[in-house]
């Protein structure tokens, strides 16, 4: 557990120094980790592990940059999965008090096994609903995989609005998220 | 879309995370809400006509030190309780010992003081306004605060936003002893106190609302 700690450590801090490489296979890492530790925690809403999951890797990006290297990266990890699962819970709480109970029954149909599915929600539509100086630089950078310095020319937009634009419209991305949900 | 190409999204072109960028913000915040702050303080009570006369005394300076260790208290505090996970760890501490040491220099004070004289120590003669001015000016650092701690990522959000709101405070105290006349500890450890609480106070109620991420 320890080991898995270091190697996972090791990796987002070479992927926070910018080795997208490393970054990779860190996010990669934590998915398989954080959709078991899902799983656990949501075994009564299954079909909603998915897009928790994909809310909680957006979060961890956004915020990479207040991972301190001195701090055990499971705490910091731990403390991102918790507030947005706790998030996740309390808004399907009131969800749940507009609407009726659910029934006990489909529950008995629920399936817990298996790969990862779609996520219910897709992202890739919300990204289409942001502004263009977000949605444009995110297209280009994120998507297509231009260099900063190649979007900023296509989009006739300076470097560091092209990099302002991919941070602001990720935020931007996970705040849609919370609200729409 | 598939969590696999989230993934490759978000690595794509990652790029180095800038570690700095929230302690630099709130930097950045606070050196912009210095202005407004002045400003609030000229035009709404003014620097005190004696203030040169003032600053030769040594409470004018335990005054003043006093209130910026309670903003640098808050500050610290909010920056730590923006990082998830971290924890505050003997921080608080630095709210506990400028506390204690203002508390414990009223208690020699009022013990000193004459029988008829404790009363006019702990109301000095501004007790009813100090608070709400000290609320008032720390308004602008409020707003600076709160715009800097959205690019944190605080998980308790309640006293991140608490802290936040008790180092706007600091900063509004810290303005208004341009103006205030009053240098009794029994009257900055209770008013100057409550004027710091309250911005903190604020932050605790509007924080979960305006620090959700």
């Amino acid at each position: 557990m320890s080991d898995d700690e270091d190697r996972l450590r090791g990796l987002l801090t070479r992927g926070l120094e910018g080795d997208e490489a490393a970054y990779r296979a860190f996010l990669d890492a934590l998915v398989a980790r954080l959709r078991a530790f899902l799983r656990r925690r949501l075994t009564r809403a299954p079909d909603e592990v998915e897009d928790l999951l994909q809310e909680i890797l957006l979060a961890v990006h956004n915020q990479r940059h207040s991972y301190d290297p001195s701090q055990p990266l499971t705490a910091w990890l731990h403390a991102i999965a918790r507030y947005k699962l706790i998030d996740c819970l309390r808004r399907r709480a009131r969800r749940e008090l507009l609407h009726d109970a659910l029934d006990d029954a489909p529950e008995l149909l629920a399936a817990t096994d298996g790969e990862a599915r779609e996520a219910r929600r897709d992202l890739a539509k919300l990204l289409q609903a942001l502004p263009p100086r977000q949605r444009l630089p995110i297209e280009c950078v994120k998507l297509e995989g231009l260099s900063v310095a190649e979007a900023a020319q296509r989009l006739e937009m300076s470097e560091s609005a092209v990099k302002v634009g991919v941070h602001r419209g990720l935020k931007a991305l996970a705040a849609r998220i919370r609200d729409a949900s | 879309m598939r969590t696999d190409d989230l993934v490759a999204m978000l690595a794509q072109g990652a790029g180095a995370a800038d570690r700095g960028l929230a302690a630099r913000r709130v930097l950045i915040a606070l050196g912009v809400a210095l202005v407004p702050t002045l400003v609030l303080m000229q035009l709404l009570y003014g620097v005190r006509p004696t203030l040169a006369q003032d600053a030769a005394r040594w409470m004018f300076w335990v005054k003043a030190a006093f209130v910026a260790a309670i903003a640098l208290a808050g500050w610290a505090a909010a920056l730590r309780l923006g990082r998830p996970g971290a924890a505050l760890a003997r921080l608080h501490w630095l709210l506990i010992v400028p506390l204690a040491a203002m508390w414990l220099l009223a208690a020699i004070e009022l013990l000193r003081a004459a029988d008829g004289g404790r009363g006019a120590l702990l109301l000095g003669q501004t007790w009813r306004e100090c608070p709400f001015r000290i609320a008032i000016l720390s308004l602008p650092a409020f707003a600076g605060l709160f715009w800097a701690m959205r690019e944190c990522a605080p998980t308790r959000l309640r006293l991140a936003s608490a802290a936040a709101g008790l180092c706007a405070g600091g900063v509004g105290a810290l303005a208004y002893t341009l103006h205030c006349p009053e240098l009794a500890a029994s009257f900055l450890g209770l008013w100057y106190v409550i004027g710091m609480l309250m911005p903190a106070a604020v932050g605790a109620w509007l924080g979960p609302r305006l620090l959700r991420w």
